[in-house]
């Protein structure tokens, strides 16, 4: 067999078939049929498909490899309704689907409930080898762990719920390779803010990126999680990484990972996912993470990021590149060529499928604890599920967090998304570990600097935005 | 549908985001139908929820175009297929664009939008065709895989060939899956035993 690369290993195991339809191959090629080994489900883009096959008389083909959860509707202040009718309807309605279908829900009584890119990882439900989609684009999360994970529509969620299979186009492949070691203070965070910046946020279109490079075995899994989260914001749909003794070390033990005999197995089928030496991908960058500052974004797409201890940049460029460069500016009221430190933060949000799992919490914790937020920043650390929730507080970060000031919520996208009620107000700066500062994203007219969990605690603490390197040079007893 | 003919409506920005396309606010509903008022909301409403007068989906002049103009890297962001429902419901059946993301091209194509993605030089020209007449007129057509205008200029444009299949027969990609179901029990069942 020729030299392969991951993606194309799994992708090639879960080839249905190939042969073009009757009707179409006039025409070439069709698209590749894809088994699909797990579906994850949320409330947001799934009751549309429910009504389809209901539509059709159609029922779930396998419930068992389909995983329901409310996550971004859901309210975060303990005990709180849902924001309004629309939401509870919303909510219902997953809860009646699931009901109704076989699939199991991790409902609003749960106590496992969490963002779907969170539990799934957490319960050992994703897993090497496995394809997995979500009608949400940060599915390529769980190429974390050597997994082809890819975000798809609704109609593309009836498609799976109905057959457990996907029309799909085989895309390219797209190496990054992260090489050497992350400075103090620097996180998984930055790197792929800073990958997003190198490379632009259409780059990875068409292509399934794979993350290679002496720094990845380094990285634990929830920084993992983190980079290939944010394949989407460089335009790829999955971006993955090679499953290793870390990825099995995570797994073991977890509920519905492979126990016994059928664990070994599993080690050693998993241990044969990576790229065989001499395969080659279609494109590839390499990027020294060593020269990787603490990074922040000052724009209005993922890509306009920065290191934080520099300026922005000055209007340059052509016409386009400036055009939308004073747009953005415009919208978050700053100025070229100015800098960011010191300028003045209102909320600080902690949390998200990015950065909301215990990694992430004991980052900021580190920073917060024995400090305080600052007068008149609002701050809010909101676990990726109940079960981050849990250990958190088991290892006393709630204290910390309440201490400090900031609010501990109960899991959910919330201020990721401002779709739960969670959100800024018109012209507020916020500095969140989620993943995108789209115009009005966090909420209508709010500004968004996306950055680490240990540089949104420094900003907390001082009220404005600040390099976590000199937190922790100056550790707190 | 396989040839549209419309005046087009310019937002030719790069990296349009769905969540400009339409803002999660909009997206608590259990429907498809009923987002054209969510369509790029963020731009259309003051702080009132009132339109803004310099609004393009609201000028009267604008009302029942078919084709939207965009830019760079149309759709990137969120998966969710309510930025077509949206576009759908408020009327666009093409985008014109320099290029799409990857999921919403296909969900443009699942809901009979024809994702038009033209090379820097055509879209640079009908950029400015558009600028130079704010009532252009232009044709899609998707069997002859090009764009025209009344002066006769033409822009080719390529489509996937299912996708072309899909938008101009209304092949409907669930019966095929469901056709294939002996396919998927075979694949099942070889690698579950
Ligand atoms: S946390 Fe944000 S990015 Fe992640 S699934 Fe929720 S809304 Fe999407």
């Amino acid at each position: 067999m020729s030299h392969r690369t991951l993606f194309e290993k799994i992708w090639d195991a879960h080839v249905v078939s190939q042969a073009p339809p009757a009707d179409v191959s006039s025409h070439g090629v069709a698209p590749a049929m894809l088994y699909i080994d797990l579906h994850l489900v949320h409330e947001v883009t799934s009751p549309q498909a429910f009504s389809g096959l209901r539509n059709r008389g159609l029922s779930v083909r396998r419930p068992e490899r389909t995983l329901a959860t409310l996550d971004h509707s859901t309210p975060t202040i303990p005990g709180a309704p849902p924001i309004d009718e629309a939401a509870r309807a919303q909510l219902a309605a997953l809860a009646k689907n699931c009901d109704d279908t076989g699939v199991q829900l991790f409902g609003l009584e749960s106590d496992r409930r969490g963002i779907v890119h969170v539990i799934g990882p957490e319960m050992g439900a994703t897993q090497p080898g496995m394809t997995i989609v979500c009608g949400d684009s940060h599915t390529s999360t769980h190429g974390a762990f050597g997994a082809l994970a890819f975000g798809i529509g609704t109609t593309e969620v009836e498609h799976v719920l109905a057959t457990q299979c996907l029309l799909q186009k085989k895309p390219k492949t797209f190496e990054v390779r992260l090489e050497g070691e992350l400075s103090p203070g620097v996180t998984a965070k930055d790197v792929i803010l800073a990958v997003i910046a190198e490379i632009g946020v259409g780059a990875g279109a068409g292509h399934v990126i794979e993350y290679t490079g002496s720094l990845i075995p380094r990285l634990s899994m929830d920084e993992r999680m983190t980079i290939c989260n944010m394949s989407i914001e460089a335009g790829a749909r999955a971006g993955l990484m090679a499953p290793d003794e870390v990825t099995f070390a995570f797994l073991k033990g977890r509920e519905r990972a492979p126990s016994g005999d059928a664990w070994d197995a599993a080690v050693a089928r998993w241990s044969a996912l990576r790229t065989d030496p001499g395969a080659t991908y279609d494109r590839s960058v390499a990027i020294d993470v060593s020269a990787v500052k603490p990074m922040i974004t000052f724009g209005t797409n993922p890509g306009m990021g920065i290191a934080i201890d520099q300026p922005l940049p000055a209007s340059g460029g052509d016409d386009t590149t400036r055009g939308q460069l004073s747009r953005a500016l415009g919208y978050m009221a700053l100025s070229p060529g100015q800098p960011l430190l010191d300028h003045p933060v209102d909320c600080v949000f902690i949390g998200s499928c990015t950065n909301g799992r215990i990694s992430d919490l004991r980052a900021a914790a580190s920073i917060l604890r024995g400090r305080k937020v600052a007068e008149g920043v609002r701050a809010l650390v909101v676990p990726g599920s109940f079960g981050v929730k849990r250990q958190a507080e088991a290892e006393g970060l709630d204290q910390v967090f309440l201490a400090a000031g900031a609010q501990w919520r109960d899991p959910g996208c919330s201020m990721c998304l401002a779709m739960n009620g969670d959100k800024l107000s018109p012209g507020e700066y916020a500095v969140s570990t989620s993943n995108r500062n789209f115009e009005g994203r966090q909420g209508p007219g709010g500004r968004t600097f996306l950055a680490s969990p240990l540089t949104a605690a420094a900003c907390a603490v001082a009220g404005k935005v600040a390099d976590p390197r000199s937190f922790l040079a100056e550790a707190v007893s | 549908m396989s040839r549209i003919e419309s005046r087009v409506v310019s937002i030719v920005r790069d990296d349009i985001d769905t969540d400009q396309i339409i803002p999660a606010r909009y997206l608590r509903t259990t429907e498809k139908t009923g987002l054209a008022d969510g369509l790029f909301a963020g731009w259309r409403y003051d702080g009132n929820g009132d339109v803004k007068p310099d609004s393009v989906l609201d000028s009267p002049a604008n009302q029942g175009a078919k084709i939207l103009l965009s830019g760079q890297n149309f759709g990137c962001g969120s998966s969710r297929e309510h930025a077509a429902w949206a576009l759908l419901d408020w009327g666009f059946v093409a985008v014109i664009a320099r290029s799409f993301a990857d999921i919403f091209r296909e969900n443009a194509v699942k809901n009979g939008i024809v994702p038009v993605a033209l090379d820097a030089g055509d879209h640079a020209r009908l950029v400015a065709a558009a600028n130079a007449d704010g009532g252009l007129m232009v044709t899609v057509d998707v069997e002859a895989d090009n764009v025209r205008l009344a002066d006769g200029t033409t822009f080719a444009f390529a489509l996937d060939p299912f996708a072309k299949q899909c938008l101009v027969s209304g092949t409907d990609a669930l019966g095929y899956l469901m056709a294939r179901k002996a396919d998927i029990d075979r694949f099942e069942r070889e690698r579950e035993s």
